[in-house]
């Protein structure tokens, strides 16, 4: 019995799948999606180009380290931090947020209710991200590596979430196809991940700190759940969606699925404490055993991945979501190799300290969860909206700069770390020349940041223009109701004409205020 | 998973689970550490940090220190050594027994037993112990940091790169005077430094009638003009002061070393 007939007869969610995947969408679905999903992606991208381009400053500091040096919120020390809170917080979470919710609504058939909570709750998290990064800029960060935004900050981004994972689970609740698909165990996983341990955090870090290293503890313990493990349920949650539709069978297989997803939360939630940490020797050693057994479910999800796109008879798929997820997916192969690799203490000996930890991190941020939410939201978004996108070009090109991007970025930075840590190993080399040694690859990684720039770019202007064309059809829309009564017909002659062909057929009937 | 309940109960026992191991157990083994006792010493450590580097301290997170220097030594391992400190009743025997005995790179075992031999030829021997690693050979510490090193500080910044040098000990390195030159230039004291200026942490102004003591001395080619100098800031004092407070030093039970 093939692994493809298994899964067929004992069921699981996967036959449920194809049915899903064939049936057209209830147009209810869509257009009860499209205020939240556009509030929440376009803050997204909006974040997004904050970050690389704060992240293009930072970088440059280190040919120049004059530039910018008399500014004090543009400081390195600032402009890092918030570049990367502004790509985990403010694109991240949110982009995640918005798939979730159209995932949801979509594999369950039921379209989402009340949606100005959810859109009010988007525009209360992109404020909690403001607030946060003005005040890393202007000296009031936590100190805490990935929990830098202040309490002000960290109370609205807690409460935002919480409003949309609890409208996201009524989503889930309201579900037509009662048995859950594996994608549901991932996403409803992820978020009730994510209150649980930012409450943690923010409780012990921040309003009352414990004492001394217990802080460095929690705050590793924190990064690694929301770094490597809610990333990964919500990009691989994602990509088990995608993947089966792109390639038009079932995921393969159920079970395997469940198994990769039950070690992937057993394992990956203890990850995260460096070998080498000034801590009690029980935990880094528990924790690097916890991250070497992280392989399980990271091979199984390769596995299930190959299986399901290239072990069928059919035709590889094709088209721009597909190259993201796949490239997504690649990347968190690697950079959990990466991070399994640096668990280890014989490597980490070499690596820890370097620019290899923040090669990994970068590779998991944005050349996995990303490029995984970009490949999704190409998708769904022109479906959400009944738009195709304004400029498919555009997205093609973002494409391959975010790719070569990437690449260019990631790959020079963890050689020269691999460099830099051997130099720094041998103390007859003078500090100096092994930080010198990273500059040449640094090079590199500076040209990669402004492709990811320019990349990131094209993709908030695809979702600006959208946003854009929706609105001005809002208007037309009430301009018509108002003009009515002058002429002939005006439900149909005052629609927008939109631009591209409608991917759904529909034209714009049931835009809702 | 038949439901959104298994799956809730999932995630809750793997979470849960290293919520105890991580942040529970953690703050029940350490969160009330008290101070410790220096080796061969009645001194506790680490004491308090002065005042003004707590304010540093603050200084120091503001501006994100950490996100280029650790405040972490790593150490590999250990070397003990023998020393003859009382040649005895019977030194030409204790001579002989020396030379034919290792006295450096030893064991803690091998030491201790040189050290049994020489006591029960008559001699009396000290054994000392020297922390081995990179990091203690550039002079970044004389031994590994320790839990105990962190006690007071608030928030704890270990640091994650080493863009720039560690930080553990840089008031045993540098002094005050250093310290202030190295923010406001730091090429001016390190050639090819690749750390940013803060020259925002200090005031460049007209000396009026006689200038100032707290004047920086620059070299011709970082000073300002002439007419003109360059003082830091309430903040780059703070600093200064935190920075100078950084030492770990002082021997412990769990990294032992001898002074």
């Amino acid at each position: 019995m093939t692994v493809n007939e298994k899964s067929n007869i004992n069921l699981g969610g996967a036959r449920l799948l194809t049915s899903r995947l064939a049936g057209t969408l209830a147009p209810p679905v869509d257009a009860s999606l499209r205020v939240p999903l556009l509030a929440l992606f376009g803050g997204a991208a909006f974040w997004l180009v904050v970050s690389s381009v704060l992240a293009m400053i930072a970088s440059i500091k280190f040919h120049a380290p004059d530039f910018l040096a008399n500014c004090p919120w543009l400081t390195y020390g600032r402009v890092q931090p918030a570049a990367d809170d502004a790509l985990l917080y403010g694109f991240c979470i949110p982009a995640g947020l918005g798939v979730v919710l159209w995932l949801f609504a979509h594999l369950g058939q039921a379209p989402l209710r009340g949606t100005i909570v959810p859109a009010v709750a988007t525009k209360l998290w992109h404020l909690g991200v403001f607030i946060g990064l003005a005040a890393i800029l202007l000296g009031d960060s936590t100190g805490f590596a990935w929990l830098e935004f202040p309490r002000a900050s960290s109370v609205i981004l807690f409460f935002a979430y919480l409003l949309l994972a609890l409208w996201a689970m009524m989503n889930f609740a309201a579900r037509h196809e009662r048995a859950p698909y594996p994608s549901h165990w991932f996403l409803v996983a992820a978020l009730f991940w994510f209150p649980w341990i930012y409450s943690t955090a923010n409780l012990f870090l921040v309003a009352w700190p414990v004492r001394g290293v217990v802080q460095a503890i929690i705050s590793w313990w924190f990064a690694g759940n929301l770094l490597f493990v809610w990333l990964a349920l919500v990009g691989i949650g994602t990509a088990f969606y995608f993947l089966p539709k792109f390639s038009r069978r079932p995921l393969q297989s159920y079970y395997l699925a469940l198994f990769a997803f039950w070690t992937l939360i057993l394992f990956g939630t203890w990850c995260g404490i460096p070998p080498g940490a000034p801590v009690p020797a029980w935990m880094p050693v528990l924790s690097s055993f916890a991250a070497v057994l992280t392989v399980v479910p990271v091979l199984a999800i390769g596995v299930i991945a190959w299986q399901t796109v290239y072990s069928s008879t059919n035709c590889e798929p094709k088209g721009g979501p597909f190259c993201f997820i796949r490239f997504g997916l690649s990347s968190f192969l690697l950079s959990s190799l990466m991070s399994i690799a640096m668990a280890c203490p014989r490597i980490s000996g070499v690596t820890e300290f370097t620019w290899f930890g923040p090669a990994q991190t970068q590779l998991q941020l944005y050349g996995f969860f990303a490029m995984m939410m970009f490949g999704a939201i190409y998708h769904l978004l022109p479906r959400a909206v009944g738009f195709e996108l304004p400029f498919p070009k555009l997205a093609r090109l973002h494409f391959w700069l975010s790719m070569s991007g990437v690449l260019l970025f990631i790959v020079p930075l963890a050689i020269g770390g691999v460099v830099q840590g051997m130099k720094l190993n041998n103390p007859n080399i003078a500090f100096m020349d092994a930080t010198r040694a990273t500059l040449f690859y640094f090079r590199f990684s500076t040209v990669g940041l402004l492709f990811i720039l320019f990349g990131n770019s094209l993709f908030a202007l695809n979702i600006f223009a959208m946003t854009f064309v929706w609105e001005k059809s809002l208007v037309r829309k009430a301009l018509s109701v108002v003009t009515a009564p002058l002429e002939k017909s005006p439900a149909s002659a005052s629609l927008p004409s939109s631009p591209g062909f409608d991917v759904t057929g529909r034209r714009d009937k049931e835009v809702q205020a | 998973m038949k439901s959104g309940f298994w799956i809730f109960l999932a995630a809750f026992i793997s979470l849960g689970g290293s919520w105890c191991g991580f942040v529970l157990a953690p703050e029940l083994q350490l969160g009330g550490a008290k101070q410790t006792t220096i080796l061969n010493s009645s001194d506790v450590y680490p004491v308090g940090r002065p005042g003004e580097a707590i304010q540093g301290s603050s200084v120091y997170r503001a501006n994100g220190c950490a996100a280029c220097h650790t405040e972490q030594v790593r150490q590999n391992g250990m070397t003990c050594g023998v020393t003859l400190t009382d040649a005895g009743k019977n030194p030409e025997a204790v001579t002989n027994l020396i030379s034919s005995l290792k006295l450096t790179g030893l064991t803690k075992e091998e030491a201790d037993a040189a050290s049994a031999k020489i006591t029960a030829a008559g001699g009396k021997a000290e054994i000392h112990i020297t922390a081995t690693g990179p990091d203690i050979a550039r002079g970044w510490g004389m031994r590994r940091s320790v839990a105990e090193d962190f006690l007071h500080d608030n928030p704890v910044q270990l640091g994650s790169l080493r863009a720039g040098p560690d930080l553990a000990n840089a008031g045993v390195r540098a002094d005050a005077n250093w310290q202030l030159l190295h923010l406001y230039a730091p090429k001016s004291v390190v050639k090819g430094s690749a750390m940013p200026p803060f020259r925002y942490l200090f005031e460049v102004r007209k000396i009026e009638r006689e200038p100032s003591p707290d004047a920086l001395k620059l070299p011709p080619e970082f000073a300002p003009p002439v007419g003109y100098e360059v003082v830091p800031k309430p903040e780059a004092r703070e600093l200064v002061a935190y920075l100078s407070s950084l030492r770990a030093t002082a021997p412990l039970y769990s990294a032992p070393i001898s002074p």
